[in-house]
């Protein structure tokens, strides 16, 4: 299902579109707000100025925590996680992969902190259990040897992606709840401490938009307090820590593998689909918009990584990413890390407002919660007396993701069976048939480019980052009359620039090798660095 | 199968099995230097056929259309450039010797002339390189003279479209258009630029494909076909096609690894056991060292070890793709015997921010140091070994990426390195 577009404004026009309720924010909890209030019968807008997950939902490691990451400093987060884990494990299973977690230690962090380590666990009701050296190594073949103490907890995976796309769904299905990406806000109309109107931008098209709802929430991630600032909110104070994830070309465990110490840089191992997901590292920032993996980042979670799996340190990494999480201020510390994982609703109305709330903070394992919390209020003031359900509604499976997920596309292949669809992208097995569906479907762009074709199937994630299947499918789309000019190669250069960034950092090894052999392709024979000489 | 330890003894060794490496062979060959190859098949596969000395400028990135007044620049702008410490004569000579081989044994090529070729590629973009295979000729020389020309592609070969060659040359070349035809026996699923290539030594293919351009060509005299004219022998499979056809033809390269890089190769493989030259390709030295007189390799192919006893090494083991460096997240390394790399001081200038930009990246300049004589340096700046000489792209001070001169720089050094070792070996 794609989500619709609806009131596409031409030029400069000025279109109004009225809903119950505006939600700010495209992350999992804007998402998961929409299907919470459809549940309730109600209608909502949801808009983000680039799209779904194009924050920290989609820049995260993908673990649905246990809680016990955060038993040892903050145990009211460690028991939300627990229950949202146990919850979503049933209700949403689609969108999860019952890896189980370790927690290990190793020869030279605290053995006093690992001994007390159950008895926290304990404390927030989460299942532990000890397991001999021996045993772990068992299960995990590539945990060190240094190794001293071992827990298993019950981790998991989360395809946040996935999870956002469905919930839009839903809501969809439900009460014709509408997702609008790249809409971004600009002003509040208020007057006499209500909001009568949301003026937004279109980032495509560049023309303005008007918004009449009865509620407005804002779930705009580390973008909240400016987006509350824009309401004339200054209620809303967070602080940004920058984390630094690197992905390895291969899957390096089959569980979640987590350092047994106080959180801190390069302690976690998420496998996910073929891959696995190694971070994070954390520092403070006040950039929001054009963050970067820096080589000291990288360095540092790769060498942290090591002392739990040895193989990290040689490992092939493909890509590597940086995301801004919004941490509530609690107080004034230097390391973002200990500011509180907890969330925040905010109603706002000591700024003045009634119908303006903001949701912030908070993790991808408790958006849910965090959804059922704003929902509640809107609801409330709505005058409508219907109570949450996502707590025991499942989450329906939905054909959104398609494209999106491992896997997925051999198999739809392979079902097809049809030898003149021939695959594209050789790394992900993403065929002729699939692009064409993407540059077809409703909804999509005029022109697509290929990083828009990219965000919307698995081609150039897989080790060839694109440097292949973006020439074969640049090559296919002019087959198809979809480019006649220069347009294509200009597209596979800023798709090939834009891979780049998540690659530059961790180029070593046989990575380098892979870039040696795709930049002679690219650049020796292909010209596309010199396009502007012709 | 009982393993057997064989030992060789050589007069020159050359490690690597890339332009460079055969090109050593080659003028050893010519030298009458008895020698061997080994060494892993480096990217020769990934060749497009195009014999690049200097295309464009690392500096500016402005195409070069004289490549030899270029490399008077060159001298001027980066004297430690590796193509700077050669003569024009010798580069010339080289490169002449270097296509005469080829033509010798089935793989005709134009020779280095006074300017470069602008030769196609598969993106309908231009490129500017040196000497081209025969069975290439054609197409620049109809783009330059704007001949009426269809460009043919085949149903079910991926990564090669007529329209997009066409629809990124037409402003400059309007009597272009496009043809999508179904190669002989191959109506279904996937096809493969080499599995046509091989069809296409078949007399009878040969004439079905000639019927099939008779039909497609129209008014047009010249047509250009992805890369798949024959793999043994090129430009008899060319002549035939012309003569069954009426038409003039030419090949464009396809996306490697591809057809004219696998010709090379499986030439080569062919011809230098037959000229009584040792090749044990595919497979990777383990180790190198010197003892009294002589070089001492090891590797090992599926019958055993081998030792080879060398008076004198070539190293052209090319950079990150054949192995010959080795890329770390704490710097750059020589793989076989851990020679001094110049480089960045950190991973961090490695790389620039934007994949493309046009000043290139401090990564491809990274390589060991050689002396006049092509030896390699070792950490106290005097040469590693009297009988050690380096050639290819693993020398430092270059970007043959953003050069476009791949080839030359492996080409012009084999040639000075094979001329060192000579002398070495005469001395």
């Amino acid at each position: 299902m794609t989500p619709t577009i609806i009131g596409k404004p031409e030029g400069t026009g000025n279109t109004t579109i009225e809903t119950d309720v505006l939600v700010i924010g495209g992350g999992v909890t804007g998402a998961g707000i929409i299907r919470d209030l459809a549940l309730r019968g109600i209608h909502s807008l949801l808009i983000d100025k680039r799209d779904l997950c194009a924050g920290a939902s989609g820049g995260n490691h993908g673990l649905l925590h246990s809680g016990a990451r955060y038993v040892s400093n903050d145990l009211h987060s460690a028991i939300e996680c627990r229950l949202e884990n146990e919850l979503l494990k049933r209700l949403a299973p689609q969108c999860i992969e019952e890896t189980g977690g370790l927690f290990v230690a190793v020869a030279g962090d605290d053995p006093e902190f690992a001994a007390r380590f159950p008895d926290f666990c304990a404390a927030a009701g989460i299942r532990c259990e000890e397991l001999s050296p021996v045993e772990a190594r068992r299960l995990e073949p590539q945990l060190s040897e240094k190794l001293f103490k071992a827990y298993s907890v019950p981790d998991a995976t989360v395809d946040p992606f996935r999870l956002a796309l469905e919930n839009v769904a839903h809501a969809r299905m439900l009460t014709d709840s509408i997702y609008r990406p790249h809409t971004e806000i600009i002003s509040f109309e208020i007057a006499g401490g209500t909001i009568y109107a949301a003026i937004c931008r279109d980032n495509i098209t560049k023309s303005t938009l008007r918004i009449q709802a009865k509620q407005y929430v804002n779930a705009g991630g580390a973008w909240a307090m400016d987006i509350a600032g824009l309401a004339g909110c200054a209620d809303v104070s967070l602080i940004y820590s920058k984390g630094t994830l690197l992905i390895s070309h291969d899957r390096m465990t089959s569980h979640v593998i987590n350092r047994l110490r106080p959180p801190a840089d390069g302690d976690i191992l998420v496998p996910g689909g073929t891959v696995s997901i190694l971070g994070t590292t954390s520092v403070r920032t006040d950039n929001l918009e054009t963050i970067q993996p820096t080589m000291a980042e990288i360095d540092r979670n790769v060498i942290e990584g090591a002392a739990m799996i040895p193989a990290l340190a040689t490992a092939r990494y493909i890509r590597a990413f940086s995301r801004v999480r919004p941490l509530l201020q609690i107080s004034e510390t230097e390391d973002g890390r200990e500011a509180t994982r907890g969330f925040a609703l905010l109603n706002h109305t000591s700024q003045g407002l009634n119908n303006f709330c903001t949701i912030t903070g908070g993790k991808l394992t408790t958006f849910r919660l965090m959804a059922e919390k704003t929902s509640d209020l809107v609801a409330r003031r709505l005058g409508n007396s219907e109570s949450c359900k996502t707590d025991s509604v499942p989450l329906p499976k939905g054909d959104a993701c398609r494209w999106t997920k491992p896997g997925a596309a051999p198999r739809f292949w392979y079902q097809a069976n049809n030898a003149d669809d021939m695959i594209l992208c050789e790394c992900e097995m993403v065929p002729q048939s699939a692009i064409d569906e993407i540059v077809g479907a409703p909804g999509a762009e005029q022109e697509m480019t290929l990083e828009a074709i990219a965000l919307r199937s698995r081609a150039g994630k897989g080790p060839c980052q694109g440097s292949f299947c973006g020439i074969r499918i640049a090559s296919y789309l002019y087959d198809q009359g979809y480019y006649h000019d220069k347009t294509g190669l200009l597209h596979m250069r800023d798709f090939f620039n834009e891979r780049f960034k998540g690659m530059r950092t961790v180029i070593w090894g046989q990575q380098a090798a892979q870039m040696e052999l795709a930049e002679a392709l690219h650049c020796g024979l292909l010209g596309l660095d010199s396009l502007e000489n012709e | 199968m009982k393993e057997e330890a064989r030992n060789f003894e050589t007069d020159l060794a050359v490690i690597g099995s890339g332009i460079a490496g055969f090109a050593a062979s080659i003028f050893a060959l010519n030298r009458k230097i008895n020698c061997a190859q080994v060494g892993n098949t480096g990217a020769v596969a990934y060749t497009t056929g195009y014999l690049d000395l200097l295309g464009s400028n690392e500096e500016t990135q402005a195409a070069i259309d004289n490549p030899w007044e270029g490399l008077e620049q060159l001298k001027k702008s980066q004297p430690d450039h590796p193509l700077s410490r050669i003569s024009a004569a010798d580069i010339r000579k080289s490169f002449e010797q270097f296509t005469a081989f080829l033509g010798e044994c089935g793989i005709a090529y134009t020779g280095p002339s006074e300017t470069n070729i602008t030769a196609l590629t598969p993106a309908g973009t231009l490129k500017k390189t040196l000497c081209i295979p025969a069975t290439m000729a054609a197409g620049p020389k109809a783009f330059a003279d704007k001949t009426p020309c269809v460009i043919i592609d085949f149903k079910g070969l991926k990564g090669f479209s007529a329209r997009q060659v066409v629809a990124n040359l037409k402003d400059k070349w309007p009597d272009l258009s496009t043809a999508r035809i179904t190669f002989p026996e191959m109506a279904k699923g996937e096809v493969y630029p080499e599995v046509m290539a091989r069809a296409l030594e078949v007399p009878a293919t040969r004439a079905g494909l000639a019927e099939l351009l008779i039909q497609t060509a129209g008014e047009a005299k010249v047509i250009g076909l992805p890369a798949i004219l024959g793999m043994h022998r090129p430009d008899l499979v060319k002549t035939e096609l012309e003569r069954l056809t009426g038409l003039q033809i030419f090949e464009i390269p396809t996306m490697p690894p591809s057809v004219p890089g696998i010709r090379l190769r499986e030439m080569f493989e062919q011809v230098f056991p037959q000229k009584g030259l040792t090749l044990i390709p595919q497979q990777k030295v383990t180790s190198l060292c010197f003892d009294a007189d002589s070089a001492v390799l090891n590797l090992r192919d599926n019958y055993g070890p081998i030792t080879i006893h060398a008076k004198a090494v070539i190293l052209a083991t090319g950079r990150f793709l054949s192995g010959g460096l080795t890329a770390h997240i704490s710097g750059i390394t020589e793989t076989l015997l851990d020679l001094p790399v110049s480089q960045p001081a950190s991973r961090t200038d490695w790389y620039r921010e934007g994949y493309t930009d046009r000043r290139g990246h401090a990564i491809h300049k990274a390589g060991i140091e050689i002396d006049a004589s092509f030896r390699p340096l070792a950490q106290n700046g005097k040469a590693y070994h009297e009988r050690l000489f380096a050639a290819g792209i693993i020398l430092a001070h270059q970007d043959w990426i953003r050069g476009r001169s791949g080839a030359g720089i492996a080409i012009a050094t084999a040639y000075k390195a094979v001329e060192a070792a000579d002398q070495f070996l005469h001395a």
